[in-house]
Formats: C-alpha cells, structure tokens, sequence
C-alpha cells in the first residue's frame, strides 16, 4: 500500500498536467468548434454544428487536405526508401558486406545535421537556397549557364515540391540513424550466411535486411505520416503568402492557423482542428491495422 | 520546520492541480480589478516595433504626457507580434490601455469592433486640443483620418501617419538617363520599353511576394478612370463591383506591364529585396507608399534621392483628374473599452496628436503625420518632400479603400489572384470573376461584420 502510494505521488503530477494541458484543450476544441467564437469575446454564441457544415464547401481547406494527402503518399514511401539506403550503405554496404562504405563515418554526422537545425531556421535558409534571383543557391549556377530562373517557391506549379524536398530533407538524417539502429541489431550471423549462401548486395538487401527492419520501418512509416500530416512550420515560415502563392503549399493546419489567428475566426478553426484531429487519428489506426503482422523471432 | 519526503511530495502534486484553472483556452468573465480612490493610475502603452521603431513612443509622446499627469507611471512595452501578445489580455478581460495595433501580425478591427472591444474614440474628437484649449482635437487632424477610423458610426481607431501611395523611382537615375516621370499611360509604357532596351536596369518590379502592393497601384487606377464610386462600391460589397469596367481596364494595362516590362524572378522576392534591387539601380521603377524612404534608409545611396510620382492619366477621359492620390492613414492606434485606464488612454492620444509631439514624430521617423502643419518649417529628406508636394498639388482629389482591412479573407483571395494576374495564371476578366465570387461569398456570411462607408 505504502509503495503504491509512494507511485502514485510521482505519477500524479505528469498526468495532472497531461490532463491540464492536453485532454482539457481538446475537449474545448470540440466545444469551441461548436461557437461562434471571434477569439476576443468573453461570450461566444452556441452554434451548434455550423461551422462543420461551412468548412464541406471551403475549397481552400480541401485544397489543404488535398496537398496533405499527397504528402501522406509520397513523403514516407521516399524518407524511408532513402533513409533505408543510406542506412544500409552506411552499415553494412562495404565491400565486405560487413562495414560500411568509405567515409561512412563522415557521412554518418553529415546526414544527422540537418535534425540538428530548428525548423524555422531550415525554412529561412531554404528561402535563400530557392531565391529567384542570382542570390539563390540553385538558381544563380542555373543563370550562369544563361538558363532561366526556376521559381521554386513562386511558381504556383513547383511550389508543393519544393516543400515536400525540404520535409524529405529535414526527416531523412534522422531515419538513418534510426535505421542503423536497426541495422545493429541483426545478428552478424545473418549477414554472414547469406553471404555464404551467395547473395549480392542487392538480395541481402531485398532478402535480409528489409524483413528485419519491418518493425522499424513502421514506426518510421506512422512518424513521417504525422509529418505528413502536419507539416506546418515550412509551409509558414518558408513560403510565400504563408501556404501560397495562391494556396499552391497550404496544408490543414496552416488553415487552422489563418483562421484563428488571422481571421479571428476560432470557432470555426476549432471546427477544422477536430476535423484534422480525426484524420490524424484514423491514419494512425489504419496504418497500424494495415501493418500488424507476425512478428520475425531471432 | 521540518517536513518529511511525503508532506513534500504531496504538495508538490498540489501545484498543477491549482494550475489547472489557469490553463483555460475558453474565455472566462473576468471583473477587472477596481481601483482604490485616489491612487496613482498606470497607463500600460503598447507599440508595434516595426518600420518607426518604438523609440518615438519614449523619446517623444511619453515625456510629453507624463509633462502634463506626472502621477501616471507609464508602462511602456513593445512587440513586433501584436496579436500574439495582446489577443489573450482581450480574451481574459483585462486589455492594456493604449495599443499601436499594425503591422502584419495585428489584431483584426472588424473582430475588436463587433465584439465590442474598442472605446469609442468620439469624445476625444470634441476635447480640446493638447496645444490650445479653443480648438477641437478633430479640428487638428487630417478628415482622413475620422472617416477611416470610424467603423459602424462609431470613432475607435486613430490613425497617427498618412501614407502616400504612387510609383517611386530614384531621381539621380532618372536625371543621369535623361528619363521623366511620365504624366499618361502612353509615356508610362514608352518609359519601360525605353529603360528596358537601354540594358541600364529592369523598368518595373513590386514586392511579388506581397501582391497587395500591385492590387493598391491597380485600384488606385481604377478609381481614377471610373471615380471614387468604383472604390466605395467595392468596400460597399456592392453587385459587380469588382467587374466594373473601370476595374477590368486597370487589370489588363498591370497585366501587359506583368507580362512585358517586370524584373527577372520578381515573383518570387519580398518587399526589401525589390526594394534593396530599385537601391542597386536594378530596377528603376515599384509601387510603394510613404514609409519607403524610411524603411530604405540603410541600403539607399546617399545621392539616390527618391521621387514619387502618382498614377498616370489612363484613358484620355478618365473621371478623376492628373495628380489623383491614394492617402490612408495608418500606424493605428486603439483604446480597449475593457482598459483599467480609459481615459488616461485617451489623454495620451490627445497628446500625441499635439503639434510638437507630430512634428518631432515626423522628423524623427521621416514620414508624413495626421495632425495639419505639423511638418511646417522642418527640414525633409527628398522622398517626403515629394510625396508632400504630391498631396498638395492632389488637393481634394484622393481615394482610399477599406475592404482589406474590413474583409481579411477578401484581402487573402485578391492578394492570390493578384500573383497570378501578373504571372500571367490569370486573365484579367477571370481575375476580377475570382475577387468577385469571394466578395459575394463574405456578403452572404452571416458569420462576417459588415461594414459600410
């Protein structure tokens, strides 16, 4: 009993401020959702489900889950292709088959950096890397061979894949160590009996490595569909007109924002946070349910 | 006193527990705390650290208010992030008594209005003024200014400068390449052909990032070939408003100048990159308003001397005359109804509108203020002498609009479609179709505050 109590005592802060400042904000959310609510008012109006039924005609939100989608499609599926890669090469990719390339140690630190830069700080730098003009990092050699300037971020066209290499950018590093760690945990042995038996470095990959990271590339997969999903503070911060040009980039939760925040509209944000909420929560149950299998025992 | 491990713990799982409350994303009534008679009042100022800096509040207004109530302790703050900071203060019921609410992150007045947020600065416009007590504080100030600040009949927003919007260019580029500010379309177009074939620089850029500053030249134009009614009936969501004729002829004239005479890449840069560039002389021409100069002030050359010269005569028959004007007041300044110190507020506006408190803001900030005379007999740097001269030869004959500061998803769609009229993603016809359809949308919104002018 004592040491139950003893437990308890140290559990009771962190749920309390969980239940605080997590579960109590969103049960307002879907309160809020429900007002009228200008963000300034100490009475907001009860609306009852309005706002859910204004947001099935507001094509620049379904623009926004349009352009989440399609993140969701195709960010992991390259994150975690090339993180897998890497890791491997990293690894296990050597001549031998049982260290990795040469320089891996260097590219180990190098493919870690960009997880070590605040989000807002890659947005800013990836502004003057996409620069239109002979500032930009990619445009100015572009304009020296007397090409013509690519509008990475101004071309309504381009704009959503210059966001979606910058997120790939960002993740990549951070599968491959997570890869790696995976990686280390396969026995030796493994590696070490394929080889005998005379598979490539391609089958080992395909055959060997891949089957025993299954449960790492899950996680990875539900991580970067969260990601996916979100993707917000590049989309703010780096583009133009914040999701623009001409919603070219938004996404739903820089909807939500320009809502509340710009538009004064919290209500009705609120509505479309329970509505990403739900989203959110029905892709992480899918892609568990889709991927739960038996489990490889070594 | 001693305490044992357990007492410890359990306190310590009391804190958040009582923290609880706090944590509220709902509004709550809050009563504000009533003051004791008699004691000393604060004043809690807050301004927008953006183009004038905040030092013009501390160096200037505040000495000059605590001149006349030295027992008011002024608190002065600033932020770049209006809405970030003061938002909540308005949610929890206990706003601070003066805001400088601009710049791009401040808090919608069509919102604080409805809500009942803002003090109705009327009674201010009848005390008299700071300097002398047999004038009205609304005989001082530019008319602008009131019809501005006025939402539902009511006065809550007090403009402090007057923006001056036209096209700047560099004076010494001009003279050096024998170049003129062109007084009709025609000349307007020759210019660029003759800037673009000398190689010299790029004719014309805006801030691509940033339509609004196209969509402000376009509609200052349409107001000038159709009059002033095309500008009230867009602010009036009037039937069609976007689609007048006089619109549609503005829209194409910017889109050939989209499609012929812009910048390389001028799409993709901000303000100060356009800006920086018309600096570097690599671009001669860009809409702007009066804080240009200002804003500027690093990166200019010594010699570069801006100019501005207002939109040109279009059609040979246009409704409103050569030297047409698009002044609006701006940098605005709010009393909350729900302040602690409401009428120290609004005694602090009274001074800041005061002759020296305007005059040393001018020169300080070189920028033109609301308050008449103000920049009477001050030395002014070459961009503010000419968008001074430019109001003054534009006399009765200036237009302003409203809607983007009445209808912010408005302003988004028209800053979209804007970008892509100049891209060339857009015909002008399809371009004021797109405006038009969200200025209905927002007319049929229950949801959203109308407002008339």
């Amino acid at each position: 009993m004592r040491r139950r109590l003893f437990i308890f005592s140290f559990l009771v802060a962190p749920v309390t401020l969980y239940l605080v400042y997590v579960i109590a904000p969103y049960a307002q959310a879907f309160y809020i959702a429900m007002t009228n609510w200008r963000g300034v008012n100490a009475a907001p109006q009860f609306i009852g489900l309005e706002n859910f039924g204004r947001l099935l005609g507001d094509g620049v939100f379904w623009k926004a889950v349009g352009h989440n989608a399609l993140l969701l499609a195709l960010l992991p599926v390259i994150t975690i292709a090339l993180a897998l890669v890497f890791a491997y090469l990293l690894n296990v990719g050597g001549a031998g088959g049982r260290t990795g390339v040469w320089g891996s140690k260097f590219y180990r630190v190098l493919f870690f950096f960009p997880q070590v830069l605040a989000v807002t700080i890659v947005a800013v730098l990836f502004q003057q890397v996409f620069r239109p003009d002979d500032s930009g990092m990619l445009n100015a050699p572009l304009m020296a061979l007397g090409l013509k300037p690519v509008g990475f971020l101004s071309n309504p066209s381009i704009a959503l894949w210059s966001v979606m290499a910058v997120l790939i950018w960002q993740a990549v590093g951070f599968y491959v160590v997570l890869f790696s760690a995976g990686l280390a945990s396969i026995p030796r042995e493994m590696f070490e009996a394929a080889q005998i038996d005379g598979a490539g470095r391609m089958s080992m990959f395909f055959r060997v490595t891949l089957p025993l990271l299954r449960d790492t590339v899950q996680v990875a997969w539900v991580y970067l569909g969260i990601i996916a999903m979100d993707a917000f503070a590049i989309v703010w911060v780096m583009t133009d007109q914040h999701g623009g040009p001409d919603r070219s980039t938004t996404v739903m939760a820089a909807e939500i924002y320009r809502n509340a925040f710009q538009y004064f509209q919290f209500g009705y944000a609120s509505a479309l946070g329970v509505v990403m909420f739900f989203f959110v929560l029905g892709f992480a149950v899918l892609s568990l349910r889709l991927s739960r299998r038996e489990r490889i025992e070594f | 006193m001693s305490v044992s491990r357990r007492e410890l713990l359990r306190a310590a799982a009391l804190i958040p527990a009582a923290g609880a409350l706090a944590a509220c994303a709902t509004p709550v009534q809050q009563t504000p705390a009533t003051q004791a008679a008699g004691a000393k009042k604060a004043l809690e100022v807050w301004i927008f650290d953006g183009g004038f800096g905040h030092q013009y509040a501390t160096d200037i207004h505040q000495p000059l208010f605590k001149s006349k109530f030295p027992d008011v302790e002024v608190k002065h703050n600033f932020t770049k992030e209006i809405t970030k900071v003061l938002q909540p203060r308005f949610a929890g019921g206990n706003p601070p008594d003066v805001i400088d609410n601009s710049g791009a992150n401040a808090m919608d007045f069509g919102a604080l209005a409805q809500d009942g947020q803002l003090l109705d600065l009327g009674p201010l416009l009848e005390m008299p003024s700071w300097d002398d007590e047999s004038v009205k504080v609304k005989d001082t100030v530019d008319p602008a200014v009131i019809n501005f600040g006025t939402f539902d009949g009511k006065f809550f927003v007090l403009g402090y400068v007057n923006y001056i919007f036209g096209v700047w260019y560099s004076q010494k580029a001009f003279t050096d390449n024998g170049w003129a500010a062109p007084k009709t379309w025609d000349d307007f177009i020759a210019l660029c052909e003759t800037i673009k074939k000398s190689g010299k620089m790029a004719p014309f850029t805006y801030a691509g990032k940033h339509p609004q500053y196209l969509y402000e030249i376009l509609l200052t134009m349409a107001a000038k070939i159709g009059g002033n009614d095309v500008l009230v009936n867009i602010d009036n969501l009037e039937d069609g408003a976007w689609k007048a004729p006089a619109m549609l002829e503005a829209a194409t004239r910017w889109a050939e100048v989209g499609a012929k005479y812009l910048m390389e890449g001028t799409a993709g840069l901000d303000h100060v990159q356009t800006q920086t560039a018309q600096n570097k002389y690599e671009v001669a021409m860009l809409p702007s308003g009066s804080w240009l100069e200002n804003e500027q002030k690093s990166t200019t050359p010594p010699d570069f001397a801006y100019g501005m010269f207002p939109v040109p005569d279009v059609t040979g028959s246009d409704k409103l005359p050569y030297g047409t004007l698009h002044t609006q007041p701006g940098e605005n300044f709010i009393v909350p109804a729900k302040a602690a110190n409401t009428q120290g507020g609004v005694d602090y506006l009274r001074a800041m509108l005061s002759k020296k408190a305007a005059g040393d803001f001018s020169k300080m900030v070189a920028t033109v203020s609301v308050v008449k005379g103000a920049g009477e007999g001050l030395e002014l740097s070459p961009g503010v002498k000419s968008a001074s001269a430019a109001v003054a030869a534009a006399g009765s004959n200036t237009v302003f609009y409203r809607w983007q500061s009445w209808y912010a998803q408005l302003k988004d769609e028209a800053i979209a479609a804007t970008g892509q009229l100049m891209t060339g993603g857009v015909t002008p016809e399809k371009y004021l179709e797109r405006i038009q359809a969200k200025a209905e949308e927002i007319k049929k919104d229950s949801s959203i505050k109308k407002f008339k002018r």
